[in-house]
């Protein structure tokens, strides 16, 4: 009996490793920690009414960015374990299995569950805003996106301590992948994880699609429409196309691996190669979908700071779109060495070239914003000019990787890498960052220490470059991606060395930023403005934080900078339009079927991971019972009388 | 910038009425997702047809009887579903009711069909994992069963509904959607039996 049991825990704990003993004493510690200050402060009740039921969308945003920095945290540490075993060559200390799996979770959180989640929270946050609508199409779908989106994340993230991490890279490539090469279960949390938070994306997608084509304000035209809404559409396009075909994927490389089915497999009449499409069909569109809306940002921030309406405002919807077809068209360039022929080599290589014309107008356009404008430089505006210098480097590097015949040497080296993160890290998380500091103020009533956050920006970007520059340098010097060490002969580790260093000042950034976010909860002073950037768009219209009706009067808009128009006109002293009086306002309520249905969908990944249907049946039938429960559900939603709209309005504008 | 009350939520009737053409509106842009998720999986089936690994081959397999009796039978549910709506608009909960019980026998009989199909194949020895053809046939057309399956769990449900609430404007979105989903199923169905049989046999 004792001995049954130890053996089960020994397979199903992951052991051997004292780095992986440290983080079981770290999670242990953690919910301890969690589980008795909630109980001290009898703060459970509080949890589950205001937060894991709420469909609110500024909550709901705000808990994806809460999540989404946890998970960057957790991505960094993976990032510089790396670091720290390439630093020095022969170096051991991480054997080449860990190196394995640390790079595969690196990759799958960095874009899944940190990239992803920190824009799904900037749509929450600022969309709806920003659109001047009382909240979005779908406020109870929205909720379930995000609890499907925490859930799936927490099954990838347990399989560090059990049962072992997935380490076939983070796109997983058949036959790697496939039972034949991945016996373990570490394959099925990849796949499960993944599969469950991806379906929470696709209805995100649905959700803020029809948000912004049917809930703008009255008058507010398509072309009316602020620039970052335009970016969060055309991102939620790409959405709905690319995320069916992951789900697909996902799916078959599943059914290979559990009913010995042969997609993918080397025999039986399988093809690795369709999967290699398949990923990539969905893999290059989601490059763009995270970075589309980082875009929208920059056009936002650039054009409040420069205190000048965006240049090129149709161009910019143009290239957006352009981008968003154009990244469909794309997806062989990541596998121009295995074969193709050279007339598809040749396609995709002008396809992949093309992108950079739009991209190139956006830049131009910033530019020309800024040209001329009453330009100054807080810290988010400093992220947008730390962006736009990194995102064209890469941009270059890039091109340089779309010429095909010269991919066949830098493929799957060091450049390589070095490209990528020029434009996820200087591109995608640069412009979150912005937007988040640039936020900010209208989410929690008060900005961000700008003398700590220009240090951390600082700290960043010096980071970035002493990391990344010499990499670019080091794969051209032959050294390929995904090794786990290297010998004194090969001439790199002086370039590894500095990049490392790059990689802890960049950490120690991070911690500059978590100092901030401390000390300015504490010490900042509250906005009592609502418009502390003096900013263009309708959600500076609103006190901070917005209510949760958001506006008590529907705004509407005649111009394309509603709130920079209405404070000139108010300057030059024109009386305010008489406003007609107020009306209760129509909400939804509080759900808790969400976060049920998607720890039932937990439940149903992880008894399918370890093959045990007997936790993985009920799992799939608390999914269908929670489904049904909704759709008899008919009371939904509930009026907020006139009375309580004023006394929200003048406590929020400091009148009580 | 002026203010109004003149939106999308404002609590007048028209309100109601607007929140229903919302979701009317996402569930078309989910259709748009399942007509990508199945045209992928049509892909691959595509792939692979010819990848026999020496198991049978799609022309020794497949019995067109019982195929023409699926699609006729499907296409029946598809033309009930459709007069279950005219009855709706009808303001007639009896045929609404009714018909939408004819489409949910019609569509069990054709999975009942299917699964006899499957059953019948596996004992011939031709399994999920026994090529890389079957593997793609078994998930093409097993994913289209289990939207089938979907949709009559929820034909019934909604029938419950209509039920304890009669004909209102939510019941009657909601009619609307699955009658859409039905047709969209019926749609697919016919590329299965074209692609998958059709060329199959031939
Ligand atoms: C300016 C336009 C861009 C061009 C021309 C471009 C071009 C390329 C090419 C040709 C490759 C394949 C290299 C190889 O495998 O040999 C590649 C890889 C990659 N790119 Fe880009 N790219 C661009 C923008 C972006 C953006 C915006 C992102 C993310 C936000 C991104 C993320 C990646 C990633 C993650 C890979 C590596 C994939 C892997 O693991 O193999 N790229 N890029
Ligand atoms: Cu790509």
């Amino acid at each position: 009996m004792w001995d049954s049991i130890k053996e089960f825990a020994s397979g199903f704990f992951v052991t051997g490793d004292p780095l992986i003993y440290g983080a079981d004493v770290a999670i242990v510690m953690t919910l301890i920690a969690v589980v008795s200050v909630l109980t001290y402060f009898k703060r459970w009740t509080w949890l589950w009414r205001e937060w894991l039921t709420t469909v609110d969308h500024k909550r709901i945003g705000i808990m994806y960015v809460i999540a989404s920095l946890l998970m960057l945290f957790r991505g960094g540490v993976d990032a510089l374990l790396m670091r720290t075993q390439l630093a020095v060559p022969n170096n051991d200390f991480l054997t080449p299995e860990h190196y394995n799996a640390i790079f595969t979770t690196h990759g799958v959180i960095m874009i899944l569950f940190m990239a992803m989640p920190l824009m799904f929270g900037l749509f929450n946050l600022v969309v709806p805003l920003q659109i001047g609508a009382r909240d979005v199409a779908f406020p109870f779908l929205n909720s379930l996106s995000f609890w499907l989106f925490f859930w799936g994340a927490m099954l990838f993230n347990m399989s560090f301590v059990i049962g072992g991490s997935p380490d076939a890279g983070w796109l997983s490539y058949p036959p790697l992948s496939e039972m034949s090469h991945s016996p373990g279960v570490g394959q099925d949390f990849y796949i499960w994880g993944i599969q469950i938070s991806g379906i929470g994306s696709l209805m995100t997608g649905i959700n803020f699609i029809v948000t912004i084509l049917k809930m703008r304000a009255p008058g507010m035209k398509l072309f009316k429409m602020p620039m970052f809404s335009w970016s969060v559409l055309s991102s939620c396009l790409t959405i709905i196309m690319a995320f069916p075909i992951l789900t697909v994927t996902l799916a078959l490389l599943f059914i290979d691996r559990y009913f010995g089915a042969h997609f993918f497999t080397l025999d039986g009449g399988g093809n690795p190669m369709m999967y290699i499409n398949l990923i990539w069909m969905w893999g290059h569109p989601e490059v763009y979908i995270v970075i589309l809306p980082g875009f929208g940002i920059v056009s936002e921030v650039v054009a409040t700071f420069s205190r000048k309406r965006l240049f090129g405002y149709k161009s910019m919807v143009f290239a957006l779109m352009c981008i968003a077809v154009f990244s469909f068209f794309t997806w062989a360039h990541h596998f121009f060495t295995m074969g193709s022929g050279a007339d598809v080599n040749i396609f995709f290589a002008i396809s992949t070239m093309i992108i950079a014309i739009p991209t190139g107008v956006k830049v131009f356009n910033w530019i020309f914003t800024m040209y001329r404008g009453r330009v100054s430089f807080p810290t988010p505006m400093l992220w947008v000019m730390g962006l736009i210098l990194c995102f064209v480097v890469g941009g270059m590097t890039g091109v340089m990787l779309s010429v095909a015949p010269a991919d066949f040497q830098f493929h799957n080296s060091y450049f390589l890498i070095a490209h990528f993160h020029q434009v996820l890290i200087g591109g995608v998380v640069f412009s979150y960052f912005a937007g988040l500091y640039y936020w900010w103020p209208k989410v929690f009533g008060f900005k961000l220490n700008e003398k700590i956050g220009k240090w951390a920006f600082w700290l960043w970007n010096i980071g970035f470059y002493v990391c990344f520059m010499p990499q670019y340098a080091v794969g051209l010097m032959g050294m390929t991606r995904r090794v786990s060490t290297y010998g004194w002969d090969t001439g790199w580790w002086g370039m590894n060395l500095v990049s490392t260093i790059g990689g802890f000042i960049m950490g120690i950034a991070f911690l500059f930023q978590v100092w901030q976010i401390l000390h300015s909860i504490k010490f900042m002073e509250r906005d009592t403005t609502g418009d502390p950037w003096g900013g263009r768009t309708l959600e500076w219209s609103i006190p901070s934080p917005a209510p949760h009706y958001n506006f008590a009067l529907t705004p509407i808009v005649d111009g394309r900078d509603p709130w920079w128009e209405e404070k000139l006109r108010r300057e030059r002293g024109e009386a305010p339009k008489a406003q007609p009086p107020l009306e209760p306002i129509h909400m939804p309520k509080n759900s808790g079927i969400p976060f049920i249905m998607s720890f039932c969908w937990f439940l149903a990944g992880f008894g399918l991971v370890f093959n045990w249907l007997w936790i993985a049946i009920p799992g799939f039938i608390g999914v269908a019972a929670c489904m049904l429960a909704h759709s008899f559900n008919y009371n939904t939603d509930y009026y907020i009388p006139v009375d309580e709209i004023e006394r929200t309005e003048a406590a929020a504008r400091g009148a009580v | 910038m002026a203010h109004g009350n003149a939106n999308a939520h404002s609590h007048s009737h028209e309100g109601h009425h607007d929140l229903e053409s919302l979701r009317s509106m996402g569930f078309w842009i989910f259709l748009m997702t399942d007509c990508i998720l199945f045209g992928s999986l049509f892909a691959t089936y595509i792939v692979l047809h010819a990848n026999t690994a020496g198991g049978p081959t799609a022309h020794e397999l497949f019995k067109m009887n019982g195929v023409i009796a699926e699609t006729f039978i499907l296409l029946t549910s598809s033309f009930t579903s459709g007069l279950a709506v005219l009855s709706m608009n009808q303001g007639n909960r009896k045929g609404l009711i009714g018909w939408l019980i004819v489409t949910v026998l019609l569509g069990a009989s054709f999975i009942t069909l299917e699964v006899t199909e499957f059953v019948d194949m596996v004992h011939e020895g031709a399994k999920i994992s026994t090529s890389g053809f079957l593997s793609g046939f078994f998930t093409l057309v097993g994913t289209h069963g289990l939207h089938v399956s979907i949709g009559l769990c929820w034909m019934i449900a909604l029938m419950i509904q209509i039920g304890r609430h009669g004909i209102t404007p939510v019941t009657r979105r909601k009619v609307n959607v699955i009658s859409l989903y039905w047709h969209f199923l019926d749609v697919v169905w016919i590329f299965v039996f074209t692609i998958v049989y059709l060329m199959g046999v031939m």
